[in-house]
């Protein structure tokens, strides 16, 4: 049973429609006289404009018939594939985008304006609203003298749930229509009885007979999205001038398709038809390999991932109270049922943590279109190089890594690259390169966005720095530590904001999503050959690799890519820095923390006390605890809003007990503590 | 909130139906109800984990079925003491609206009663004075047996705590 809104089953299989047709037009843009993408991109826009028809989306419908119209003339070799037609049409699929989610909304003009810019890409009469309609509307009737007329029998049946899901079986038998004569009939002998009847069920198949001067992929093209489920046989029934007709149109049947077929279900209601030759109906090769690939994949809310997420975690902690009781109990077969649980949650427990992995392929797909736009506006002549696409990536970090590189990648183009003319001035070639690159290494994933441009200019980073009160006049800093003045909340080394930069997010907001990440930055940049930005990024917002600490009597987790080191605070130490909260190690001071303190426990420390060191990234902190547990994967689990005003801890996990443990924000921690020890120092 | 305003909360609580099933519980020798509706669970007591640095309504968290969620404790909100568990002591775990989420929490409870049925015609807006509870943390008041059972605002309850820390009382 389907429970999804047939709307948004459409507006997601529209998403991708379009995204296959943006990615069609850009390669289309380097190879304008490839046939296979230009098929391509029709099929798209006809996969588009049909589906729109039948969930109800005229706008979009009426809108994409004229960019298949133009395509569809491209395809038969009517009019040249040119980079204008494929600019109107990248145009033109925004504002599809814009009618696929509000279908209702009333754009004015941008729709005319976009028909009349594809209408002279393609000659005046091509987008001509009159020559469109008829290039679908039914041939004229009484045209029969027509030598390239055939006549074909089609037999349908769809499945029962097909009304449920969105198929409109009118609607097919309008579009055959429209190919040529008709005559219908209904096969209603699968009717049950009234009483058994469940109205929204269909039980009517049909049997038509055409007679068109289309060709077999027309008939096709009627059946396009519901093939899948459908039972559909085509036959040719003879032709008004076989002799001239019959090589056009006939496509010799594959007889290995023919093997795959459903068998033709007998027609109890239609005794007088009898299939000569039934040719089961399949896409072309391209698509019906593009079609397996989309089945091998599920789409799944996030959601039903996280819950099975729960269910997993609570497995494994129910796996491992067994384990406890297993290791007790001398029942031998008690225990390796046990062992064989344990070694199943733990794969369960893997697979679930990689189903949650896309790869980066589908967020750098974005970045063509980008930097293809960018290009035009900027003049400059820029070629996106992309590696690593197939590394994959936990998909929130995905999503919300889209808009700072989005950023980056601005950045580059805008601020990096030079103009063609620069470029040979400077002994470059013309045209500049982006390149976006994805790897993994370890638990970590880097992305990094570089360019060849002129790098980053260190002048006017330091003139800007100073001016803007950043940094003292002639301050002196390290180089790193002058190329991070630019995520400096504020900042901006352009001199005039471009409308490519400057929309609302800056480099500080780059940053901070970053961090919210738990991942880094890096920044190298070399005068006149260009810079790179380095995102390190965990490879998935689930799981973290902690150290288990005791404080009093609760347990925490810190996250282990901040701990540098563990040393045991001993007590002539402990005594000694009650008056200051630093131990030296190696020679340079570290200032700690003391847990039990900022927590307000309550209870008495620990004989042996341990010092956790903890890098913050520019300072380090010692974190003095009652004891180390030990190393501790850690399933993350967020903190209700109830507890946002908490910053001291980033999220909670479960342990093996089932008990919570709370995860430090060792940032925040820090700062939590600095703000404490001033209240202190002001109290005291 | 105003006491008019909680009582139009009130009025479409129970817009629909002349009567309301409800959950009803003790928490310092007072009866409370809850919608039937949002309890999701009883629990027996579960080991708390405390958040240090959090506001004292909201002092810990609990393991709910593989989620974290928060364990409130109502009393302080009301102004009573809070007071240890006893062998009656339960969790009811309710899920409500917290700035557009559905979010579930623990509530902590002397004594978990009954479900029961109350009448629209039983009840009455909170009285404006005579009270030491917070008028807008009350939705209505529901006359039975001579005893009054009190419907608290759950909204108003956790958006207050939750803007303001610490306000109230």
């Amino acid at each position: 049973m389907s429970t999804l809104d047939p709307v948004a089953v459409f507006r997601m299989e529209a998403a991708e429609c379009l995204e296959a047709i943006e990615a069609g037009l850009l390669d289309l843009t380097h190879q304008l006289d490839n046939k296979d993408l230009v098929d391509a991109v029709f099929r798209g826009l006809h996969t588009l404009k049909g589906s729109g028809a039948m969930f109800g989306f005229e706008a979009l419908a009426a809108f994409t018939h004229h960019c298949e119209t133009a395509f569809d003339r491209v395809r038969k070799g009517e009019v040249a594939a040119t980079s204008e037609l494929v600019a109107a049409v990248l145009a033109a699929q925004d504002h599809m985008r814009a009618l696929v989610d509000q279908p209702d909304a009333d754009y004015g003009d941008t729709g005319h304006k976009l028909l009349a810019q594809l209408q002279s890409a393609v000659g005046a009469k091509a987008a001509a609203p009159a020559t469109a309609t008829a290039a679908v509307a039914a041939p004229v009737q009484g045209a029969s003298a027509n030598k390239t007329k055939n006549s074909w029998r089609i037999r349908f049946s769809l499945p029962a749930n097909a009304m449920a899901n969105g198929t409109n079986p009118l609607g097919l038998l309008d579009e055959l229509r429209d190919l040529g004569e008709c005559t219908v009939r209904a096969d209603t002998s699968a009717i049950p009885p009234l009483d058994e009847l469940t109205s929204t069920e269909l039980y009517i198949s049909w049997d038509v007979t055409l007679m068109s001067e289309q060709d077999r992929s027309a008939i096709d093209d009627v059946f396009i999205f519901v093939l899948d489920d459908m039972e559909l046989s085509v036959e040719e029934i003879g032709s008004a001038a076989a002799a001239t007709a019959a090589p056009a149109v006939a496509r010799p049947a594959p007889a290995a398709a023919a093997s795959v077929s459903p068998p033709p279900v007998p027609a109890a209601g239609v005794p007088e038809f009898r299939p000569v030759e039934a040719v089961p109906v399949r896409r072309e090769a391209p698509a019906a390999v593009s079609q397996a690939k989309a089945a091998e994949n599920v789409r799944v809310p996030a959601e039903r991932l996280d819950e099975l997420m729960d269910r997993v975690g609570e497995l494994v902690i129910a796996q491992s109270r067994l384990s406890q009781l297993a290791s007790a109990s001398t029942d031998i077969a008690l225990r390796s049922v046990s062992e064989e649980i344990e070694r199943l949650s733990g794969e369960l427990r893997d697979t679930m943590m990689v189903l949650r992995m896309v790869p980066v392929a589908t967020l750098f797909s974005r970045f063509r279109r980008l930097v293809h736009d960018l290009a035009r506006e900027t003049g400059k002549v820029i070629e996106l190089v992309m590696e690593g696409e197939s590394t994959e990536v936990d998909k929130t970090v995905i999503e919300r890594l889209a808009d700072p590189l989005v950023h980056l990648v601005r950045n580059s183009i805008d601020h990096g690259l030079e103009v063609p003319a620069d470029r040979l001035a400077a002994g470059k070639a013309k045209a500049g390169t982006i390149t976006l690159s994805a790897r993994q290494a370890g638990g970590e994933v880097i992305i990094s966005i570089k360019d060849d441009g002129r790098g980053i200019n260190r002048e006017r980073v330091r003139a800007k720095a100073e001016s803007s009160g950043l940094i003292h006049p002639g301050q002196p800093l390290s180089d790193p530590e002058l190329l991070q003045l630019i995520f400096a909340p504020g900042f901006s080394t352009a001199t005039a904001i471009t409308n490519l930069s400057g929309r609302g997010v800056g480099m500080d907001v780059v940053k901070k999503t970053v961090e919210e990440l738990r991942g880094a930055i890096d920044i190298v940049s070399v005068p006149g050959q260009g810079s790179e930005v380095s995102l390190r990024i965990p490879l998935t917002l689930a799981i973290i690799d902690g150290l288990l600490v005791r404080v009093g009597s609760g347990r925490y987790v810190i996250p282990l890519s901040a701990v540098e080191e563990c040393l045991e605070l001993s007590l002539e130490e402990d005594l000694r820095s009650r008056g200051r909260s630093f131990i030296s190690l190696r020679d340079s001071l570290v200032p700690f923390l003391r847990l039990r303190d900022l927590f307000r426990t309550g209870t008495k420390p620990d004989v042996h006390q341990k010092v956790v060191v903890i890098s913050t990234g520019t300072e380090r902190v010692g974190l003095v605890v009652d004891q180390i547990i030990g190393d501790h994967q850690t399933v993350i689990k967020s903190m209700s809003k109830l507890h946002n005003d908490v910053a001291t801890f980033s999220g909670a996990t479960i342990l093996g007990d089932g008990s919570v443990a709370l995860i430090l924000d060792v940032g925040h921690l820090v700062a939590a503590g600095q703000q404490q020890e001033a209240q202190l120092r002001v109290a005291g | 909130m105003s006491a008019t305003a909680a009582a139009e909360r009130f009025d479409n609580h129970w817009s629909y139906a002349e009567e309301v099933e409800v959950l009803t519980f003790d928490l310092n020798g007072e009866t409370f109800a809850l919608e039937a509706v949002i309890v999701q669970e009883i629990l027996d007591l579960l080991p708390e984990t405390a958040v240090p640095g959090s506001q004292p309504f909201v002092a810990s968290v609990i393991n709910f079925r593989g989620k974290v969620i928060p364990l409130a404790d109502l009393r302080l909100a009301f102004g009573m003491e809070a007071e240890e568990a006893t062998i009656d002591s339960r969790f009811i775990v309710i899920e409500i609206d917290l700035q557009g989420e559905p979010t579930l929490v623990g509530l902590r409870t002397d004594k978990v009663n009954e479900v029961t049925t109350l009448a629209k015609n039983a009840s009455e807006a909170p009285p404006s004075v005579g009270m030491r509870w917070r008028a807008d943390y009350i939705n209505c008041l529901v006359k039975r047996g001579g005893e009054f059972i009190i419907l608290p605002n759950l909204q108003a309850i956790f958006s207050s705590r939750h803007d303001a820390a610490g306000a109230g009382n």
